[in-house]
Formats: structure tokens, sequence, C-alpha cells
């Protein structure tokens, strides 16, 4: 597969690709980064949220089936948010703008399922932020709030960003959701409301009736997908050595 | 965390009391041993005879090799990669570094007992059964003999003999250690090797654990790491002294434990006992 | 006042988690439970499966899934035994090569399923001539799961106290005796958590079987038959199939709860197997 992958991975950019003229791919990938951004941008402000409310605000028991909650969303298999997604969000997203299965779409459902990942990953560097300091801010007189802002969240800054890339790399390999709610066009993505597709769709839809050259194609854009999320994962990785604290 | 506190003071209960005198038979032989962790030599040249039935103690300052000189005595030393062993050691007519030697049965014939005990996280039956089903005992009853004896021996028996199928990590530290010896012990071992394990307790289980240990002379050959002077002095009948000379762990004096302490031949060993160095 | 903004924020924020949550979940037993039946769950899809039910699917699911344990476990449990006990770590070549090892591992848990159902389909169904079948699916399945497993099993390994070890060995205890009897047990609850969140991945996944197990819906006769799992009928139903929402939804809470049973089956049988002797003070 690498081999044959590698190889043919010159005519990535001479654009053999039988879709569309000169640079088939790109619009796939402008789509998949477009959904990716969307969603970060959507959870991870929820998901630090979601994160300061488990650490800071909520009661005991509160907390604790939050966090069950959350392990549950993160357990829900990607089928059945596309199956949602398709049934729920599309019409409801289709009654505001036509078509429906848009961008907008797919980035709402990406962002349920990185939003687990998001909260889980900044609780545990929020939690692991020692108590003393926030004791120590508070003798200073700085507020709840102040406190979380300007000294948890710095402190807890490095695992947090891991946490956000691992998440941007769930969103980036997610394949049956957003193929199931983006609605499958190949062009740019022009607008939040346009039908989009993205690279994982693409191999996931074309692969059934690929021939030998498309194959091999199909197999180049697996190949930069993964060299992608390889990218994050390990910048992910780095940046947990690197948190101050847990 | 639950423990098994007992309310009133320790007791050894029925211990078979061992000879009061030892023989001055070579049981170990160490000829010129030498120890070294990654091309930094911790030991060198320590030769000395630890006889049979005595108990001879190991003392010094941190530091000497006193803890990596007993690791090598039950081969331990292998299970760090990066030690390099010099010397000879000779037990039963072999010299246990270079000889063919079966290192599972050498163990169960020199046992060890850790400064911070370390029961297994299993029943104190497990704890005790596990290395005698390990060694081949095969009979069930054969097995529950040993271990109670081992567990009399130590005391233990009347202590922990209507919960042995509760978990070991529930006992108390100095009881815990007591299980470690009874464990070392349940395999009738020829020689224990002791490091410093009393440290890790409370003064009271300490005391314990050391009238224990006296009453192991005779039945068994006992090599003992300790910083506590006054615990050498009751309990050992042979004393060896190492310090360090040029970053190297040395033997400087061996001998009986009495003339050791009270009569010493080496200027350092002098000091060292009366406090003025160490 | 700024400071109660925040906080009402924050709460807001939680609320619509939540709410979101339950409108998913609720959504999904609803509808799913309108559907569902005995026959539902027994009898083979009819009419492209608008109509009778997923027997046939169930049964895939579950052979996919044993060929998938039944590969990663042992496999898994080995390699994590192999790294944390025999590969050197005293020495720094052996602490690096360690760190290589998980860094490989964590890499290798990150790739997207859709490039593993490449990968599947490539070396089992083609090069190993296995076709579209359960055994092709359950393998790539097992490639997808082996590295979290590995780790997650590694860590916990590792993080049995040194002192059992030193302990094992002084008694005169094999290496084997003392992970099978001591240390294994010791590190249960990272082996279930392991253990689960295989199961949860491998039973959720759609993009990796596509390709490897296939897509027919018959009652497979045996591992190299065709089969369907019951995550990619649900794709079917409600990509492929007007009017299959309503069986797209029963399926999705069937699956749902198939695995909250299989993660507490996992927990249960690793606490069995292992946990038996086994108290943690």
């Amino acid at each position: 597969m690498i081999g044959q992958g590698g190889w043919k991975a010159f005519f990535l950019d001479r654009s053999w690709y039988p879709l569309e003229g000169k640079f088939g791919i790109m619009p796939m990938v402008w789509a998949s980064a477009a959904m990716m951004l969307g969603a970060v941008l959507l959870a991870v402000p929820l998901g630090i949220a979601s994160a300061i409310f488990i650490r800071f605000y909520a009661p005991k028991a509160i907390a604790q089936s939050y966090r069950l909650m959350l392990n549950l969303l993160a357990g829900i298999p990607s089928v059945v948010y596309g199956l949602w997604g398709l049934t729920v969000l599309v019409p409801l997203i289709a009654r505001w703008q036509q078509p429906g299965a848009s961008l907008l779409a797919a980035i709402l459902v990406l962002t349920l399922m990185i939003l687990p990942t998001v909260a889980l990953t900044s609780f545990s560097a929020l939690a692991a932020v020692p108590k003393d300091i926030l004791a120590g801010a508070a003798a200073l007189g700085i507020t709840r709030k102040g406190q979380i802002i300007s000294v948890a969240l710095p402190a807890a800054r490095n695992g947090i960003l891991g946490g956000t890339l691992l998440a941007m790399a769930r969103a980036l390999g997610e394949t049956m959701a957003v193929l199931m709610v983006s609605g499958n066009v190949v062009q740019y993505p022009t607008g939040l409301f346009e039908p989009v597709r993205s690279l994982t769709a693409n191999i996931a839809l074309e692969m059934a009736y690929a021939t030998d050259q498309h194959r091999a194609g199909l197999f180049a854009s697996g190949l930069l997908l993964t060299l992608l999320v390889l990218v994050l994962a390990w910048l992910a990785a780095r940046y947990q050595e690197r948190n101050t604290y847990g | 965390m639950n423990r098994l506190e007992q309310a009133g003071p320790y007791t050894l209960g029925d211990i078979k009391a061992g000879q009061p005198c030892c023989v001055p038979v070579p049981h170990i032989t160490v000829r010129d041993l030498s120890v070294a962790y990654d091309q930094q030599t911790v030991l060198n040249g320590v030769s000395l005879d630890i006889y049979k039935g005595c108990i001879t103690a190991l003392i010094g300052p941190s530091g000497c090799g006193k803890t990596s000189f007993l690791s090598t005595l039950n081969r331990l030393t292998d299970l760090c990669p990066s030690a390099q062993i010099g010397g000879n050691i000779f037990f039963d007519g072999q010299d246990i570094l270079h000889d063919a030697v079966d290192i599972l049965s050498l163990r169960r014939r020199i046992g060890m007992i850790f400064q911070k005990p370390n029961p297994f996280p299993l029943s104190i039956r497990r704890n005790l059964d596990l290395p005698l089903r390990e060694h081949g005992v095969g009979n069930r009853a054969m097995r529950d003999e040993k271990i109670e004896t081992a567990l009399r021996d130590v005391g233990l028996w009347d202590e922990v003999k209507d919960r042995m199928d509760r978990s070991a990590l529930s006992l108390s530290g100095g009881q815990q250690q007591r299980l470690c010896i009874a464990r070392a012990l349940v395999l009738e071992p020829e020689i224990l090797l002791m490091d410093e394990p009393c440290s890790a307790l409370d003064p009271i289980s300490s005391t314990v654990v050391e009238e224990l240990i006296c009453r192991l002379q005779g039945r068994y050959t006992v090599i003992i790491v300790t910083h506590n002077l006054a615990q050498a002095r009751r309990v050992a009948n042979y004393a060896a002294f190492f310090w360090m000379q040029e970053q190297v762990g040395k033997l400087i004096e061996f001998g009986k434990c009495q003339n050791l302490f009270e009569a010493p031949t080496h200027e350092l060993t002098a000091a060292y006992l009366s406090g003025t160095k160490g | 006042m700024a400071d109660r903004l925040f906080s009402l924020l924050i709460w807001a924020t939680a609320g619509l988690v939540v709410v979101t949550l339950f409108w998913v979940l609720g959504d999904v037993v609803i509808k799913g439970l309108s559907h569902l039946s005995w026959s539902f769950l027994l009898d083979a899809p009819r009419d492209a499966g608008r109509g009778g039910g997923i027997g046939p699917i169930l049964v895939s699911t579950l052979l996919i899934l044993l060929v998938a344990l039944g590969v990663s476990i042992p496999l898994g449990l080995g390699v994590a035994v192999w790294l944390s006990e025999f590969s050197p770590r005293s020495s720094h070549k052996g602490r690096s090569f360690g760190a290589a090892i998980r860094l490989t591992l964590d890499a290798l848990a990150g790739v997207p399923s859709i490039v593993y159902g490449l990968f599947g389909n490539a070396f089992f169904s083609i090069f190993l001539g296995l076709g579209f079948s359960i055994l092709s699916g359950g393998l790539t399945l097992a490639c997808m799961v082996l590295p979290i497993f590995i780790r997650t099993c590694e860590a916990g390994l590792s993080a049995v106290n040194d002192d059992w070890r030193r302990g094992a060995a002084a008694l005169g205890m094999t290496r084997t005796s003392a992970i099978w009897y001591i240390l294994l047990p010791s590190a249960s609850p990272a082996i279930a958590a392991g253990l689960a969140l295989g199961i949860g991945r491998a039973t959720a996944e759609t993009a990796a079987l596509i390709f490897t197990s296939g897509y027919v819906d018959r009652m497979p006769g045996s591992l190299m038959d065709s089969g369907r799992a019951l995550a990619v009928h649900i794709y079917d139903l409600s990509m492929n199939v007007t009017g299959g929402d309503p069986a797209a939804y029963a399926s999705a809470f069937i699956l749902i709860t198939l695995i909250i049973i299989l993660n507490a089956l996992a927990q249960t049988f690793t606490d069995h197997w292992f946990r038996k002797r086994i108290y943690a003070s």
C-alpha cells in the first residue's frame, strides 16, 4: 500500500484525479480543515468551561454525574451521532437554509464528538493544579473568576493545549459522522451552509469503486491524513510533557 | 485502611529458641568481592567468612556498599543488568558467582528480608503458600503444616490464624515485616539476609523483630545490615565494619562482635563506634 | 458583578452540554424503543432492513468482536508484559527504546479509523486473500485496538510496586510466576480499563469494517463469510435506505446497550480472572 501510494504520490500534484480538474483533493483538504477548525472553535471554549464547571463550581455529586455523562458522550459511536445529525440536525438546518446537509452540520456534530475529550483532558489538567496556589491567590483577595482565569488556566495551559491537539486529531480523522451529514459534494467550502466532502469521507465513498490509479490516490490521501494526525498527536504529547503539574 | 491493631503489647508467642552458641565453621566464604554499577565501583576487595549458625552484623555509614554486598550473596544483583561483580563467593563447595548454579534453589536456601516490608498484595495464607508451591511442595497438608510452623516461629500464628484469608496489607508494619520473615522461613533456608529489617518500623515492633532475630541464632545463619549500633551489639555474634575509602566501600575490620566493640583494632572502627566519625 | 456573570456562563455551558446529551440519547431511546421488539433482535432483515430485524447482524458483530478480542488480548498482554518486564529499563539505551515504543504506540492509537480500513483492506482482504470476511474485519479491528490496549496495560504494569518484584525474586520465584500470580493481578484495574476502551472502540467502529468485513446482511456461515456489523448496518439504513430511519434508531439503541453491557462484562471478567485473590490493602 505504502509503496503504491508513495509512488503515485507524484500524481497528486499533477491532477490526474478523475473527479475534479486540477488539484483534485484540495477541496476536500479545505473541507476537512474547515470542519476541524470550526469544531475546535466551538468545542474548546465549551470544553474548558465544562472543565471549570466540574473543578470549581459543581457540588461533588453533580460533578461526578457530569463526568459520567461526558464519558457516556465519549462512548457513543460515531454512526449514532451521524444518524442523529442526519435525522435531526440536518432538517433543522434545512428549515433555516437549504440544503441542510452542510459544513455547519458537520461542524456541529464534530463539536459534540470532541467536546468530551477536550473537557476531560482540560479537567485533568485543572485538577492537577495544586490547591495551594489557588489559596495563595485567594489570600491576595483575587475573586473566584480571577483565580480561575489568571491562575488556574495558565498553570494548566499545557495540559489543555495537549487535549485540544488530540481533539483536533480526532476531528480530522472522523469519517462516518461527517460522511452522513456533510452532503458530500466535492467543492471548496465557500459557506457554512454549503455541502462539502471531507478527505475521510472521500476515501470511504470512493474506495468501493476505485480502480488502480484512483485507489492509489485514495491511499495517498489516507497517508496525508495520517501524517497530519501524527504530527498533531506528537505535538500533543510534547505539550503534555511540558505540563507544569500532573 | 483496615489495620489489625493490637491493643496490648506485642508478643512473640511460643518460639523455639536456637542453640545459644554458634559454631565457627564458615558457611559462606567471600574472597576479594567487588561490585560496580555502570562502571562506578561501590565495593572493593571484600574478603570475609560468614560462620554457620551465627548472626553477623554489617555496620558502617550509608553508601558503603553493605546492601550491595548482601545482594550479591543471593545473586539478587542479577536483576540489575548494569551490575558488574568480581571476586568469588563460595557456598556449599560452589562459587555462586561463576559456577553454573541453580539460582532458584540458591534463593530458596538463602532468603532475604528487605528494609521496607513487602508482603504481596494477596491474602496472608497465599503470601506463604505461593513460595511453597513454586518450589514444588505439592501436598496441601504439608504446605499448611509448614505455614503454621513458620508463623509460629515469628510469633504471628495466634494473631493471624483466624484471618488467614484476609489481605496481608491489612497488617501493621511490624506484623508485615514478621510476615515477610515467615515467608522466607517457610522455605526452610539455611541463611537469612536482612537489610535493615527494623529501620522502617516503630520502636515496639522493632524490639519484637529484634527478639525474633536473636532466637534464630543456631538454627539459621543470619547476616544483618544495620545502622543501629546498639542493635548490632544486642543481636550479633560477629560484626563487619565497612567504610568508604576513596569513594569506594571497603571492609575495614571483622571479628567477634564483643571484640570489635570493646577493643577495635583499626582506628576508623574505633572512631565510628565512639561516634567521632560517621 | 463580573464574577456572577462568569459563574452564570459556566453553569449555562454545563446546562447546554447536559441538554444536548439528553437530546441525542433521548432521541435514540425514544425512536429506538418504538421500533424495538423481540423479533427485531432475532429475525433477519427484510426489505433492505426496513422490516424484519437484526439477528444475523448481531451474530456477525459478535463474531467480529470475538476475532478482534481473541487476537488482541493475548497479543496485547504479551507485548505489554514484554515491554514492562523484559525490556531493559535500567540502562539508558533500554529506557529510550521503551520510550520509542511508547511513542509509536501512542501514534498508532491516533491514526484515523478509515486509514486502518484502508490498511486492512490492502493487507488482510487483498494481500492475504481473506476477501470481505469476518476474519478480515476482526483482524483489522485487532490492529486498531492493540495500541491502546498495550499502552494501558503496560502503564499499569510499570506502576506496580517494584518491591514486589524484588521480593518475588528473593524468594526464588521464576519471572513467569511473579508475573502471573502477582504483577498481572495487581495491574488488573489498568487491564480492565484498557479492555473496556478497546471494546468500546471496536464495537463502535464502522469505517474500518466497511472495506474489510463487508456489507452482506445474511447470517454468516463461517469466519470467512462476509458479515455486516451493527454499526455498518446503522450507516446503511440511514444513508442508503429511504424509510430506514426507525430501524436505524432501534439498531442504534441496541448498539449503545451492547457497548454498555460489554463494558460491564469486561470489568467483571477482569475482576474475576485476575483479582480473585488480590487485595489492595
